[in-house]
């Protein structure tokens, strides 16, 4: 699966799309790919945390592996995909669309020139698989 | 013995390896340190260990030699022959873990059942496959509810009646949580009624702890105790004895959280103390927090049911210093073992031999309130343990009645001490009716001279 | 075959065991605490013990053939301690009955805790953690308290090597420590300056196993347990891994200032499955106050023909208790019987046996596995389970594809720092016909891996079941096939 141009890619694996100020976040394909078959969400947050970047805000479990999953901004929470925590296979099928997790209002919108455009993204995951 | 190489397995062995002696193994090790000379005696044949251990075995008293009215926590049940049997076979004796369920279909199956043999009797929805024992499986109960709250309620409420070694053990887990108060065990009232904690608990509670019996074996019904703890939001689990589940109404009917217990009256040998069982069962809910292994059902790839170890992704070999817990192994041989005693005695036998607890125990309690100077103070309803004060410390009291080859009951005083001259009496299906006759006659003579 | 459930093969009316009829009034039950429904089998004795019997031949066991599970030193389990565990005189002994009935049973519990301080070098041991983990809590706490006594309390970070047991990590967060990791260099050992990097006035403690995870006696041993000590931290000794060192070297003299045993690893206690275990835990001198409670002590020393009177101490710093009571007391036994029959010159010869044994399995298989650290191991060692001529087989194909050569795989996957990790560890009771067998089996597969990879990707063949879906496991969760009905 290719990583989509028009997102923001973490060290970590998870990617972040803005919209005006909020900042939809969800983990790559890459990470989806390592974990293999999730069989577990768990959010680590609530509506209005206030949270900070490198925050663990959700747990991924498949049978091999656990995962957390971090912020890549800080801000304040505003939404969580419920229909995650039923329909957690769409992590595997769907990383970049049906599958984000967390939406955040951006405190410090500069941390997003901190990360990783999709070409950087990629080469820095072919440099892992190597 | 049991070590097979001789002479020269060891010389052809050293000699593919490209060593010259055995001593070329171990050249890693700081010299100096090498090859202590160890104060201890020589090797001995198994005819002589055998015979040195019946020696210090013949230097105790055992149940054998003694009628049984001690419990507090460990009871002395009869076990019938087919539970040891099956233990003992070196299939299920010497394999571990069941990492690879290819080859390990029997343990995990056990464990299966034992799992659902334990949500059938505690009336909840999941168990998982044993802790080490019931001191152990509460400080679990209290990890989980812990961490369900993120550590956001710093409250544990536990029952004066909780066993007083399970209180201590919850104690010592939590000793690095410098926020966390654990309260209400404290009572002064001689056997505060649990709704007395109910004042305790408030939006900072985690956890509210009781027992079913109690540790003076006393036995409510908890159901709207805990509607009332849940209002607070706090989560209720309860210990039980499970023997006593065979006709009591289960723990999960009153909507505890969680349920743990000691397993040791299912089919496990006193054995001074251990190794004993820690159940533990809970609603569907609470799974992922659930310390311990977990077996379910599966299938393999022709569609054959099988059975795996299975959300191992929450366990410390995975999520490290993420896991809640660092527990590896459950009980194993010890929760077969209670997966046989349940099988043999089933319903219609758990049901008996809790009956027979239940009435002996009774009979035992009217004999003594017949006597002067003694009374039953556990003012409440029981099962096969009841609080009885006597005219003598209870120390005292116990030590004569060796001389009449009983083993009295528990001292109270020694946990609680304005429980004095108090004794807790167990009554099993192992004693008879002209037992506690004779129980209660020296009873009465230790105390008159 | 599938063998069905004991609740499936329960018919109404059957029973297994019959107590006596009561010999006393029966007495009335509050109505709002009576059971209505027990929702438990109704079997036949028969039915429960065959049951049972074809549920145990679904298993692979020591007593069946080769288990080299790596760190779980699987080896013979001597049925002379199943008989001792038994007596009657040890069985059936409660564990509240006054002391001077119990004797016997505190003799032996002291007797062992000298013997296991003996073996190890330390200068006092506790009995009571239920198993290795737990054995490791009680150390991590011990250390804790230390500090806490001392009023050093800003000692909050416990170092453990990437190559540590994840009990490791696990134990030191539960008790509170952050856990800061220090590397493994090129030779297995620790590598010294990231340990000096990470040690200053905040470090509790460093967590070592040694031999370590990758079956290496740690080289640079002294020159760790100095640095952590410097630091003014505490070396906390994992002793899963002691089988290789009886008699050859005490962690206490090494320095290490507490260290857990596993009684079902080194002592030969069996593993039943999964348990019960068995880690009592030792310590040196300056920690011997922390110790749980209560550990048996001598109240009256002997005199005359009188042995001495022994008794339950609580140490004067205590942590606490770690369980009810006073720990795996029947593992205890068997432990004690398998040291006295092997003695002070013996135990030597189990460390001997299990190095031995290990370095000629591994000599049998290096030209054909990559070994991750070539050198001499201790009792375990560590092959990568895959192969550059065969890209798509991975370690678990090499592990499944052992049993159809009826030998049980070794531990995979761990430890994490090596690439598709085969740990292999043979144990002093092999002997050397049953390693070249398993060797033989080894290089088979490795064959097979280039030449027919299919064969290994369908692994196992010869097992009662195949390969079981594990994501369907975790996702449908079911853990019992008793289903609660709502009563009323």
């Amino acid at each position: 699966m290719k990583n989509p141009q028009d997102l923001k890619y973490a060290k970590t694996d998870e990617w972040v799309k803005v919209e005006g100020n909020t900042a939809t976040i969800g983990v790559s394909d890459y990470a989806q790919s390592q974990l293999s078959d999730i069989v577990y969400l768990e959010f680590l947050v609530e509506p209005d945390d206030e949270i900070k970047k490198g925050a663990s805000i959700v747990t991924l479990e498949s049978v091999k592996a656990a995962a957390d999953v971090s912020s890549p901004v800080s801000g304040r929470v505003v939404a969580l995909n419920d229909s995650l925590s039923d329909e957690f296979e769409s992590i595997n099928t769907d990383p970049f669309g049906k599958a984000w997790m967390v939406k955040v209002e951006l405190s410090d919108p500069s941390e997003m020139d901190g990360l990783m455009s999709a070409d950087e993204y990629s080469a820095f995951c072919d440099d892992r698989e190597h | 013995m049991f070590i097979p190489h001789s002479d020269s397995d060891k010389s052809e062995m050293l000699e593919k390896i490209g060593l010259k002696s055995i001593k070329d193994l171990f050249k890693d090790v700081p010299e100096k340190y090498r090859y202590p000379d160890l104060n201890l005696p020589e090797a001995i044949s198994e005819m002589e260990a055998l015979q040195n251990l019946k020696d210090l075995a013949d230097v105790n008293f055992s149940t054998d030699d003694m009628l049984c009215f001690m419990g507090a926590g460990a009871y002395n049940h009869y076990i019938p022959a087919a539970v040891d049997s099956i233990i003992t076979r070196g299939e299920f004796l010497t394999a571990y873990t069941p990492y690879q369920p290819e080859v390990s279909q029997g343990t995990l199956q056990a464990i299966f059942e034992y799992q659902s043999l334990i949500a059938a009797l505690t009336g909840m929805e999941v168990s998982n496959a044993s802790h080490y024992d019931g001191a152990t499986a509460a400080a679990e109960a209290c990890v989980l509810a812990y961490h369900n709250f993120r550590g956001k309620r710093n409250k544990f409420v536990l029952s004066k009646g909780l066993h007083p070694q399970y209180r201590e053990t919850i104690q010592t887990y939590f000793q690095g949580y410098e926020n966390l108060k654990i309260v209400g065990f404290d009572n002064p009232s001689q056997m505060p009624n649990d709704d007395d904690l109910l004042n305790l608990v408030d939006l900072d509670t985690a956890i509210v702890y009781v027992q079913y019996p109690d540790f003076f074996g006393r036995i409510r019904d908890f159901t709207k105790f805990v509607e009332q703890v849940h209002e607070k939001g706090a989560l209720v689990a309860v210990s039980v004895n499970p023997m006593a589940l065979g006709m009591l109404k289960p723990p999960g009917e009153f909507g505890v959280d969680i349920v743990t217990g000691e397993g040791q009256p299912l089919g496990i040998p006193l054995s001074f103390g251990g190794p004993y069982l820690g159940l533990f069962a809970t609603k569907k809910e609470f799974v992922r927090k659930l310390a311990g292994r977990l077996v379910g059902e599966t299938v393999d790839k022709e569609g054959r049911k099988g059975y795996v170890l299975t959300l191992t992704a929450r366990e410390q070999h995975i999520r490290r210093e993420k896991a809640t817990s660092n527990i590896c192994t459950n009980q194993g041989l010890i929760a077969l073992a209670a997966t046989v005693y349940l099988s043999l005695l089933g319903k219609h036998g758990l049901e008996q031999v809790a009956r027979l607890n239940f009435d002996k125990a009774h009979y035992a309690a009217t004999q003594f309130n017949q006597l002067n100077d003694f009374e039953v103070v556990s003012n409440s309803p029981f099962f096969n343990e009841f609080v009885l004060k006597c005219p003598l410390p209870v120390e005292e009291i116990n030590a004569l009645l060796l001389d009449y080859d009983i083993l009295g009951g528990y001292d109270l005083s020694k946990d609680y001490p304005e429980l004095e001259n108090c004794m807790l009496v167990a009554v099993t299906e192992a004693v008879s009716k002209d037992d506690i006759d004779y129980f209660v006659s020296s009873l009465q003579e230790v105390c008159h001279g | 075959m599938v063998e069905a459930t004991i609740f499936e093969i329960s018919s109404p009316g059957r029973i297994g065991v019959k107590y006596p009829e009561s010999d006393v009034p029966s007495f009335e039950l509050p109505a709002e605490l009576e059971r209505r429904h027990l929702p438990l089998p109704e079997v036949a004795e028969l039915d429960v013990v065959r049951h049972f019997t074809r549920l145990s031949k679904l298993n692979y066991s020591i007593d069946s053939g080769f288990y080299p599970l790596g760190s779980c030193t699987m080896k013979y389990n001597p049925r002379i301690n199943e008989v001792t565990a038994r007596l009657s005189g040890f069985a059936k002994t409660h564990p509240l009955q006054p002391v001077d009935t119990v004797q016997g049973n505190l003799a032996l519990m002291y007797e062992l805790q000298e013997w296991l301080a003996e073996i190890s070098g330390f200068s006092a041991i506790t009995l009571q953690p239920a198993a290795g983990a737990q054995g490791e809590y009680t150390g991590v706490l011990i250390i804790r308290a230390y500090h806490k006594d001392r009023g050093d309390t800003k000692r909050t970070k416990m170092i453990i090597p990437d190559s540590a047991h994840g009990t490791n990590p696990a134990s030191s967060s539960m008790s509170g420590f952050d856990v800061v990791h220090c590397a493994t260099n090129e030779h297995g050992n620790i590598d010294l300056d990231s340990l000096r990097a990470v040690c200053d006035d905040t470090t509790a403690g460093l967590m070592l196993t040694n031999p370590n995870t990758l079956g290496l006696f740690e080289q640079g041993i002294s020159e760790v347990i100095e640095i952590v000590h410097q630091a003014g931290g505490l070396v906390y000794g994992d002793g899963a891994n002691l089988n290789a060192l009886l008699g050859i070297t005490r962690p206490g003299d090494l320095g290490i200032d507490i260290m857990h045993f596993n009684l079902h690893k080194t002592f030969s206690t069996p593993h039943g499955g999964g348990g019960p275990g068995s880690g009592p835990v030792g310590v040196a001198s300056h920690l011997v106050d922390f110790l749980p409670c209560p550990v048996v002590g001598i109240l009256e020393p002997a005199s005359g023909d009188f042995p001495p009177f022994y008794g339950f101490v609580e140490p004067a710093k205590s942590i606490g208790r770690m369980k009810a009571f006073y720990g795996h007391f029947g593992m205890v036994i068997r432990a004690y019987t398998y040291i006295s029959m092997y003695g002070k010159h013996g135990l030597r010869e189990i460390a001997e046996g299990a190095v031995l044994n290990a370095n000629y399995l591994m000599a049998l298989v290096n030209k054909h596995y990559k070994v991750a650290y070539p050198r001499i191991c201790m009792h375990e060692f560590v092959v990568e389970g895959h192969w550059p001529n065969a890209p798509e087989v991975i370690a678990l194909d090499v592990s499944k594809r052992l049993m159809d050569y009826n030998f049980h795989p070794p531990t995979n996957y761990f430890p994490l720092i090596v690439p598709e990790a085969l740990m292999i560890e043979p144990t002093e009771t092999e002997n050397k016909e049953t390693l070249e067998l398993f060797a033989d089996a080894l290089i088979k597969i490795s064959d097979e891996a280039v030449n027919n990879p299919q064969l290994l990707k369908d692994a196992p063949h010869n097992t009662p079941i195949g390969r079981l879906d594990e994501v369907k496991a975790a996702k449908d969760l079911v853990l019992c096939c008793w289903i609660p009905e709502k009563e009323n």
